[in-house]
């Protein structure tokens, strides 16, 4: 890990919000994204179309965890000092005792997850995995970039340091994007088809949960209207390129869940089973 | 023997690499293809034991570390075959020979993964077994070979010490964990030692092979050294080896082991292993879903 990162400690103005829980919860999201996504890619790794996209794959997907790490990190510390008062929204669902990131990612139930509904579906085929990490790491791009300027120091030095791993997520993801589109009937089909799939999960990226607009407010997030805006120009320009129809983000998925508030999808109740697994059957161990 | 071969044995007895461009025996050549493709094809099939533990890894930390090492092996698998295509054999003729069953991979990766102490075994015993094999191909007579070898056997001994480490953190922790490194490495120990292939005098291609010092040691002294290391770094684990006649051999200077079971070993490589078709239908399966991605993709590189 980058310990230039985990050097910047909270500051007493800092442990003032986390009274208020909604720091963690802010955290826990973008960790929350960037795990529940890393794990989903890394379920390609073996299984990828070229040997060489098993590796791009795979490289995200790393990118991706250790983005989750240094967020889980941080939000373990917080939790961790011990003047904070609130406990009662505890993430950890009990004691707040020795949160760490391995707690966090293994030992939270389904409905303490914040990461929006689009990163949680199955892989799908390789268009949909394409196009829901096009999805995703455009809006990361334009939400890092405005992290990186946040007046939380080590939530901006977590964004900067992401941020490059990002630009080169969305130009491969993008480049598929138009490469799949324009190449031949079948992969344009394909594409059109992950847009149908994805589109309903678009929505929910720009659509704020609480934590988010006091994140605004208190000036260490970033204001999803303006990311909006930037998001649905990429995507139209990258669609053109790629000859497949635009369609603007949408909230329409059949079941109204709200992802961000741990209202998920059966898919993500599967993954964590799998994923928690050993944590869960041998409590206390260490590996 | 005519000149041309002639000529070719003084290169190779002279240690003068031999270049793509350069003549060889047609046989030299198809060992080569045989030999690199298989082992392109079991860094290939080898991902898919341990990919099975990426998404139950039992922490961050680990899962990277499994994420990294397996597409470690993705990597080894690409150079090896940008190695054996300088010898005129393209990847995708190779991977018809994989699926066609054709070509063979290491009959290791038909064994099953069953629990996290499995990664750890797998690190240790079959990352191990693969550089002893590996460390003298990095002199192999075939230049883009041996070049391989060397960034291959750097990051196998990465692999190697990681699963050392994840085994000694089992061996360690609770009963339960310590006997899961145990059992993991009753499994593992046997198939093992058989990834040096069978016994010198049952191996017909050895002393051809050493001749082109495309091999430059023979099956049973490698095993023999593996064996040795092995025997050692077992105590610092705290676990056995499943194996009662395993005895320090004070005039050998090496240790004495017990008999392996070739029967099985051709049983595996006969395609009967516990896990061949599962291995081949996921192979298959991965390349059949990604035609459409490859085809599009070849059709912007030919430009419409
Ligand atoms: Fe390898
Ligand atoms: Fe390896």
């Amino acid at each position: 890990m980058d310990t230039s990162i985990e050097a910047i400690t909270a500051t007493s103005e800092l442990k003032a919000r986390v009274e208020s829980d909604q720091l963690i919860d802010y955290l826990l999201h973008l960790a929350d994204n960037a795990l529940i996504l890393g794990h989903r890619n890394s379920e390609w790794c073996g299984h990828g179309p070229i040997l060489e996209l098993d590796i791009a794959i795979t490289n995200i997907a790393l990118d991706l965890i250790g983005q989750a790490r240094h967020f889980y990190q941080y939000a373990a510390e917080l939790i961790n000092q011990p003047d904070v008062t609130n406990r009662k929204a505890s993430p950890m669902g009990g004691g707040l005792e020795g949160a760490t990131e391995d707690a966090l990612a293994f030992l939270r139930d389904a409905k303490d997850f914040k990461n929006c509904l689009l990163v949680e579906q199955p892989n799908g085929d390789w268009g949909v995995t394409v196009m829901r990490q096009f999805f995703f790491s455009t809006w990361q791009y334009y939400l890092y970039q405005h992290l990186q300027n946040s007046n939380d120091k080590r939530i901006a030095a977590i964004a900067a340091k992401a941020l490059k791993e990002v630009t080169y997520h969305v130009r491969w993801s993008s480049e598929w994007v138009i490469r799949l589109g324009r190449g031949t009937e079948e992969s344009n089909a394909k594409m059109t088809n992950a847009v149908d799939v994805l589109n309903q999960y678009s929505g929910e990226l720009f659509t704020p949960a609480d934590y988010e607009n006091v994140a605004v407010r208190e000036g260490y997030g970033a204001d999803l209207c303006t990311i909006k805006h930037l998001w649905v120009q990429k995507v139209k320009e990258t669609f053109q390129d790629a000859t497949l129809a635009f369609l603007l983000p949408s909230n329409d998925h059949i079941l109204q869940l709200f992802g961000k508030i741990g209202e998920h999808t059966t898919h993500l109740y599967e993954l964590l089973t799998e994923m928690q697994f050993l944590q869960r059957t041998y409590p206390g161990a260490q590996w | 023997m005519q000149v041309t071969d002639t000529h070719f044995q003084d290169k190779i007895n002279a240690d003068i690499k031999v270049e793509p461009k350069e003549w060889m025996p047609g046989k030299y050549r198809q060992t080569l293809i045989r030999q690199i493709s298989q082992h392109a094809h079991s860094e290939i099939v080898g991902m898919l034991p341990e990919g099975a533990w990426i998404t139950r890894a039992p922490s961050l930390k680990r899962k990277a570390i499994l994420l990294a090492k397996v597409q470690d092996e993705a990597g080894h698998g690409l150079y090896l075959y940008s190695a054996a295509e300088t010898l005129g054999i393209t990847r995708d003729e190779m991977v018809e020979q994989l699926h066609s069953g054709k070509a063979k991979y290491s009959s290791i990766f038909n064994y099953p993964t069953l629990t996290w102490a499995d990664i750890g075994a797998i690190g240790w015993l079959v990352d191990g077994a693969a550089i002893i094999n590996q460390v003298p191909l990095c002199r192999t007579s075939y230049g883009p070979y041996a070049r391989a070898m060397v960034r291959i056997c750097r990051e196998e001994s990465f692999h190697q010490r990681q699963g050392f480490e994840i085994l000694l953190t089992l061996s360690k922790g609770t009963q339960a964990q310590h006997d899961m490194a145990q059992d993991a490495i009753n499994r593992w120990w046997w198939p093992s030692l058989m990834m040096f292939g069978p016994p010198d005098d049952d191996s017909p291609n050895t002393a051809q092979s050493m001749q082109w010092k495309i091999k430059r040691q023979s099956n049973d002294e490698l095993r023999q050294k593996f064996v040795d290391i092995c025997a050692e770094q077992v105590k610092a684990l705290e676990l056995t080896l499943p194996d009662d006649k395993l005895a320090w051999n004070e005039t050998r200077g090496h240790y004495d082991f017990g008999e392996i079971n070739w029967d099985e070993f051709y049983q595996v490589i006969s395609g009967n292993g516990p896990c061949n078709k599962e291995r081949m239908t996921a192979r298959v399966k991965a390349w059949e879903d990604g035609a459409w991605v490859r085809e599009a993709a070849m059709k912007e590189v030919i430009g419409q």
